[in-house]
């Protein structure tokens, strides 16, 4: 059960209903608004997804089916600082999980979390494809390579001031 | 024509036959769990998701479904080798090592398929035992979900969406998690959920099940305090006997009466009653409705709806709220029932409303959530206090030592026992309207009917239509049962498209016979044929066979109610809908 | 080409932009720009050239010098040295491992030397966002060859002829894919790209995409002429955001070039394509979960048949073909069937790229004739184990395949060989492991994964592998029994025999594999309590040796939960009732007192 609460504003509404729109409300578009929905909001609480339901007529429960079957949707808002640990085979069998538990330690969060200030959030990813980098840690849009348990810190550190 | 052959037996098939239905066609029966065929209703349900069903079919790698593979030229297919015995075993151990071992208190023991599988196979231990997934017990005023009982058979979501198109139901989350739930796994009561209870109707476990209020029943009628009166829906006699072993389509109308009457009710009242009522106020307005309608009035909209059925209220409360007007403003039989026993007959007996209980016994669930509905309630107390499914009181029946078969057949009581064949058949698709058109027929022309059987009106066919002659005026009549069809039905109104003058909404497939309120079918609708054919039965053997030739229905006008459609029988007997659009709210 | 004196190639795929090659490629142009070379020396941003390891590369053409682990900071000394003094920058240099000698021309690398590359043929010579580069290296040629002078059933015939099969994993002939499709009746039909690539720890799919991404838009026209279909779909994940920019280009440049769209080459043959955007489900890398989640759906795969070609997306005739099927194709049309099936072995025809990957030299992506074994891949192209240790296990097929060991090392790579061996093929994932992998982790590992990937629709793959998973679990913290593993292999065989779908019937080959090539490790797990490997913590311990330890307080101070006690300059003693195993005296030691056991 979603924990939070949002009241959507008008042009949230509209922007939804515009995104809909773009792809003529066809339910088999669903994962194709539901992408750039996320893409606008940053996530997908429960009353975007009743907009959406709405427009593309689509059962709500069909859409939150959809929802929690891809691990790319989520309804919890990432931090401003989306920390995302690659956890495919290369980077596993070169320490990713040294990495993510210093992660974990150093903010005081668990994976799916955010911090309680917003700032950052841990998330785990499949492979981003970067294998000679490995293990490999995403902050937002920056990829940072080899990375061992002590770098963590200092990676932390670079998005002390925003 | 297709040759194969199964446990060494050859089976002429044709294209496109499974290997369970081949397999079937010879006395073999593979066992299924997720597998659903309600082959009247065409619906089918086979996900192929379970895989207890699995065969080994030579040349092949893996063992394959028999619910979902076609038969082959020259297929050489193996039920019970025993590389099929041992994985079909270990799928069902795996399916019980994620389930709750409390068998014996639960609501579906017995009736359990999950149960009478790990029976069949023989399993007496569960090697591979870990983590259960658990989820939050949700219970609505009718339905309770207790989730962690889900095997994801998926039955449930093809009736809600496929067939209902409900849409409350869909398969959440992923893997070892996932499960049949709500959006956001919200409660039934915040949702779009009817109460239909076509979900209940085809879980293999108690994952979904009715909410049970024969523990209060018992408290009541065991308080000298209460006068404890019940009412019987028409298809519940049909059905009942069933629990008791005796053969689909039994009639049990007189042993019903009399256990009834032993589990110590004051009085053994009937809906069918309710349903004549029904009957003279529906007809009533239909016939005003129609000769506006016919003189021009464009504020009168056609073609009116039955209201009978509280799934198919809610229904368009949620789905259709801008066509509120459009159904009939009668209540439902229970709720008339009600509303007049907690006057008329209250006031005739001299007791208290709040020391009258009125129990209602219905081949139903969403009878349970109308009960609680707030415009039925007067200060708080409840017209029909609540309402009990065939299932509960064939379990109350067995409680009680009362030994089913051997009972005499006894009536009911009056005033409101008495009624015709025009209420008996309110229990099948097709038999409200046929029930309103013999009155309004009569009422209309002033001309006695030539033949009281309208053959053309019945049916199991989804969506049907009859155009009936009042003399000279055809009357285009709509039949829908199930939500689905009833659905196109409406889409069809609000497109400007509709040519009836009348309609007639079932939310059950095949009507109340198959409500959710009544005996497990296990996928059997032969069942659903013969308790039809049952009420039709009933119906012919009445010697009164329209409503408005109901003494004791004359007799309520008369002392009562004055004329249909009063002010009175407005206030008791009708009712208004509202707009549950933006109702569902996520918590 | 010919215009420049000079060409850098600079690498752009993710491995290397995530290096700042993009920084890279402005500095260099500055340099080149304040030293008045602009007409001499052209920046290319290429697509993938593979050495991930050694990235990002700079390749300075003619001469082929392959600058390797280049900052933005070397771009003044690469425009300063090679382009005006025309001297190599030496230290920039690729470094023989074994030789320790400087390589200049790639073409002596020896991860290069064994390579054939027909799928990644333009990858890391062309700017994948510039059509004419693609053009100039034969694209779109055999489209209009196809065109202009094929039936849709030859078109079928010269894939049959080449014996190419699905490089998605399954194996399956693609030109009887393409032959039943282009038979199934239908007004209107789908050629589907599968770049789904889910395999934890393989890229193929999106270098290629990356690096060239027309080869796949050409070879799907192809297919849409040989099936009769008039519309494309490529579903690409949404983690691929460079894949799907590039391609987003490409597609619109194809279209203004009449490359794509209406009557294409003027042969009346219409041909659109569309991207569709995975949400991060391994299982619709299943073609029939794919196509529902093409269609807006859970990904939840159906049995099968009716198979895609008879009835796939919205239920017509579909053909779903991986990126790397698909960016052979222009080639075997434009060098014939025969040569194409010249390449290879009997059963397995043409190359294979594979994401070489793990404790290995030279990490990167890779294509090898099938027919290779895996010794000249690993020991020749991979440039043998990191860090001088020993070589213990190869993993091919991501979560679907198995480990392969020592005595698989001389098995040639074929599609057959692979499943005899234990393993499978897969989408082309390969991770090499050490003496420091536990066997019975990496199992648990491919479970955990298979776990969390099951859609959840069919029992045995929804609950089964859970239970696997768990038993797993067991053993790696040293409470299996003998009785553990006998059913871990009983409940394997019969997930392998009662699955819907391809994740759930492989997921167990890791479990399986490992049990078969590695059953001492288990063993040992269960019976002496031991990870030789020292990698299941539950099952080590970290103890101090007397004779190193010299009391520093070093391991007690840092210990997080202070469990270690000893004075000053006396010997330290860790209780292990505490230890939780976190290694971190083991770290902060310098005096090596510290030993696992």
């Amino acid at each position: 059960m979603s924990s939070i609460k949002v009241k959507l504003k008008e042009k949230d509404i509209a922007k939804i209903q515009e995104i809909c729109k773009s792809f003529d409300n066809k339910p088999g578009d669903l994962i194709n608004v539901l992408h750039k929905v996320q893409g606008e909001f940053g996530y997908l609480p429960a009353e975007v997804q009743e907009v959406v339901a709405e427009n593309l007529n689509v059962s709500l429960a069909k859409i939150y089916g959809v929802v929690t079957f891809y691990s790319f949707f989520t309804m919890i808002p990432k931090g401003k600082h989306p920390v995302s640990i690659c956890t495919g085979t290369a980077c596993y069998v070169r320490g990713a999980e040294k990495v993510l538990e210093e992660f974990k330690k150093e903010l005081g969060i668990k994976v799916g979390e955010s911090t309680p200030d917003g700032k950052f959030s841990l998330t785990c990813l499949r492979c981003v494809g970067a294998c000679g980098l490995a293990p490999v840690v995403q902050v937002g849009e920056k990829t940072y390579g080899r990375i061992a348990p002590d770098d963590v810190k200092n990676i932390l550190a670079e998005y002390e001031d925003n | 024509m297709i040759k194969l052959i199964i446990d060494k037996k050859t089976v002429e098939v044709e294209k496109g036959t499974t290997i369970l239905q081949a397999a079937k066609n010879i006395g073999i029966h593979i066992p299924t769990l997720c597998y659903m065929n309600l082959g009247d209703l065409n619906i089918e349900n086979k996900p192929g998701g379970c895989r207890v069903c699995v065969v080994e079919v030579d040349g092949r790698r893996n063992l394959a479904p028999a619910c979902a593979t076609d038969c082959a030229e020259g297929m050489v297919v193996h039920t019970h080798s025993i590389r099929v015995l041992n994985a079909r075993k270990t799928v069902v151990q795996l399916i019980l090592s994620d389930h709750p071992f409390d068998c014996l208190i639960c609501a579906k023991s017995g009736n359990c398929e999950l149960q009478d599988l790990a029976h069949k196979l023989g399993i007496r231990e569960i090697p591979y035992q870990g983590e259960q997934s658990t989820y939050r017990e949700d219970t609505s005023p009718a339905i309770i979900r207790d989730v962690d009982k889900c095997i994801m058979c998926r039955r449930c979501e093809v009736m809600c969406n496929e067939v209902q198109t409900v849409g409350v139901l869909s398969a959440i989350n992923r893997g070892f998690q996932s499960v049949v739930a709500p959006a956001f796994e919200m409660n039934l009561d915040h949702s779009v959920c009817t109460y239909c209870g076509q979900c209940v109707n085809v879980c293999p476990t108690g994952a979904l099940t009715e909410v049970d209020h024969t523990n209060q029943l018992i408290n009541d009628l065991a308080d000298p305090g209460k006068t404890v009166i019940v009412q019987t829906a028409p298809a519940v006699r049909a059905a009942l006997g069933e629990e008791f072993g005796m053969e689909p389509g039994t009639l049990v109308t007189g042993k019903m009466a009399a256990a009834l009457r032993e589990l110590g009710f004051d009085y053994v009242f009937d809906t069918d009653f309710a349903a004549d009522l029904t009957i003279m106020e529906e007809g009533t307005e239909l016939l005003d409705r129609l000769s506006k309608h016919l003189n021009g009035d464009t504020n009168v909209h056609l073609p009116i709806l039955t209201s009978c059925c509280p799934a198919w209220v809610k229904f368009f409360e949620h789905q259709f709220p801008e066509m509120k007007d459009i159904p009939s403003t009668a209540r439902s039989p229970q709720q008339m029932f009600g509303a007049i026993a907690k006057t008329y007959f209250a006031d005739k007996i001299n007791v208290d409303r709040k020391k009258l209980v009125v129990v209602s016994i219905m081949p139903c669930v969403a009878k349970k959530y109308e009960c609680s509905r707030d415009e039925f309630k007067v200060d708080g107390n409840p017209d029909v206090d609540y309402s009990i499914s065939t299932r509960e009181l064939a379990n109350l029946i067995k409680q009680a030592n009362i030994d089913f078969l051997g009972l005499e057949d006894a009536d009911f009581d009056n005033p409101m026992g008495e009624s015709t064949g025009a209420s008996v058949i309110f229990g099948t698709t097709g038999g409200v309207i046929e029930a309103a058109v013999r009155t309004a027929y009569e009422v209309h022309t002033q001309k006695e009917l030539p033949k009281v059987d309208f053959e053309e009106l019945r049916g199991m066919e989804g969506i049907r239509s009859a155009t009936i002659d009042f003399d000279g005026l055809p009357i285009s009549i709509g039949i829908a049962h199930g939500l689905g069809n009833a659905r196109k039905l409406l889409e069809d109104i609000k497109a400007g498209k509709s040519q009836y003058h009348a309609i007639e909404i079932m939310a059950c497939p095949g009507g109340c016979i198959g409500g959710g309120g009544q005996p497990y079918i296990h996928g059997d609708t032969s069942i659903l044929k013969a308790r039809q054919k049952a009420i039709y039965q009933e119906d012919a053997q009445k010697t009164i066979r329209k409503s408005h030739e109901n003494k004791y229905v004359q007799k309520l006008y008369e002392e009562f109610l004055g004329k249909p459609m009063s002010e009175k029988a407005h206030h008791l007997l009708h009712t208004h809908y509202f707009d549950r659009k933006k109702e569902v709210f996520i918590d | 080409m010919a215009n420049y004196k000079y060409h850098l190639l600079v690498c752009g795929g993710t491995g290397c932009k995530a290096s700042e090659s993009d920084r890279i490629v402005n500095m260099l142009n500055n340099e080149i720009r304040e030293n008045g070379l602009s007409s001499d020396a052209k920046v290319v941003t290429t697509g993938c050239f593979g050495f991930c390891e050694k990235g990002p590369i700079v390749k300075v053409l003619p001469d082929n010098t392959f600058y390797t682990r280049v900052t933005p900071e070397d771009s003044k000394e690469i425009v300063m040295e090679h382009l005006v003094k025309g001297r190599r920058v030496e230290r920039l240099l690729y470094v023989d491992p074994e030789t320790k000698k400087h390589i200049t021309d790639s073409k002596h690398m020896g991860f290069y030397q064994k390579q054939i590359r027909i799928a990644l043929r333009n990858c890391g010579f062309i700017d994948p966002e510039n059509i004419d580069e693609a053009i100039s290296r034969d694209a779109y040629i055999a489209l209009g060859n196809v065109l202009a002078g094929m039936t849709p059933e030859e078109t079928c015939n010269v894939v049959k002829e080449s014996g190419l099969r699905g490089r998605g994993g399954g194996g399956f002939p693609t030109g009887l894919k393409w032959e039943i499709t282009r038979k199934s009746q239908a007004d209107q039909k789908y050629v589907v790209c599968n770049a789904d690539e889910g395999d934890p720890g393989a890229f193929m799919d999106r270098s290629i995409l990356e690096g060239d991404p027309h080869a796949v838009l050409e070879a799907m026209a192809i297919c849409g002429w040989a099936i009769g279909a008039t519309k494309g779909l490529i579903y690409i994940r949404a983690e691929y955001p460079l894949a799907i920019k590039r391609l987003k280009i490409a597609i619109d440049q194809a279209m203004e070039y009449g490359l794509l769209g209406k009557d294409i080459f003027g042969s009346g043959f219409d041909f659109e394509i569309e991207l569709r955007y995975g949400a991060g489900a391994f299982v619709c890398g299943e073609e029939t979960a794919l196509i529902h989640s093409m269609e807006g759906s859970r990904g939840e795969p159906t049995f099968k048949p009716p198979f895609p070609s008879v009835e796939g997306y919205l239920g017509k005739p579909t053909n779903v073909n991986n990126v790397e099927t698909f960016a052979n194709i222009p080639v075997i049309f434009n060098k014939g069937a025969k040569w194409f099936a010249s390449i290879g072995t009997e059963r397995s025809k043409g190359t294979k790229v594979f994401a070489l990957a793990g404790k290995i030299n030279n990490v990167g992506l890779i294509e090898v004739p099938m027919g290779t074994t895996l010794r000249e891949v690993i020991f020749e192209i991979g440039g043998g184990i990191k860090d001088g240790k020993a070589f213990k296990a190869v993993q091919t097929g991501g979560p679907s395949g198995g480990c392969l060991t020592q005595k698989h090392l001389d098995t040639p790579i074929e599609y057959d060989t692979l499943i005899e061996a234990g393993s499978m093929m897969g989408s082309g994932g390969m991770i090499v492991m050490d003496e420091d992998d536990c066997m019975v982790s990496v199992a648990k590992y491919y479970l955990d994964f298979t776990v969390e990937e099951s859609c959840g629709k069919c029992s045995p793959c929804r609950i089964g592998n859970k239970r696997l998973h768990e038993m797993l679990e067991t053993i790696t913290k040293g409470e299996g029994t003998m009785e553990t593993l006998d059913k871990l292999k009983t409940l394997s065989h019969v997930i392998k025999d009662t699955s819907l779908c391809g994740l759930g019937q492989t997921a167990p080959n890791p479990v399986l594999s490992t049990m078969d090539n590695f059953w001492e490790e288990y063993l040992e797990h269960v019976e002496g309590h031991k990870c030789r490997a020292g990698s299941c913590k539950s099952l080590m311990q970290y103890i101090i040796i007397p004779e190193n330890c010299v009391g520093c307080t070093a391991c007690a101070r840092n210990c997080p939960v202070n469990c270690i006690s000893g004075e000053r300059k006396q010997l330290h003693v860790i209780d292990q009732t505490v230890c939780i195993k976190c290694g971190t005296c083991m770290e902060k030691c310098k005096f090596n007192a510290i030993e696992i056991v």
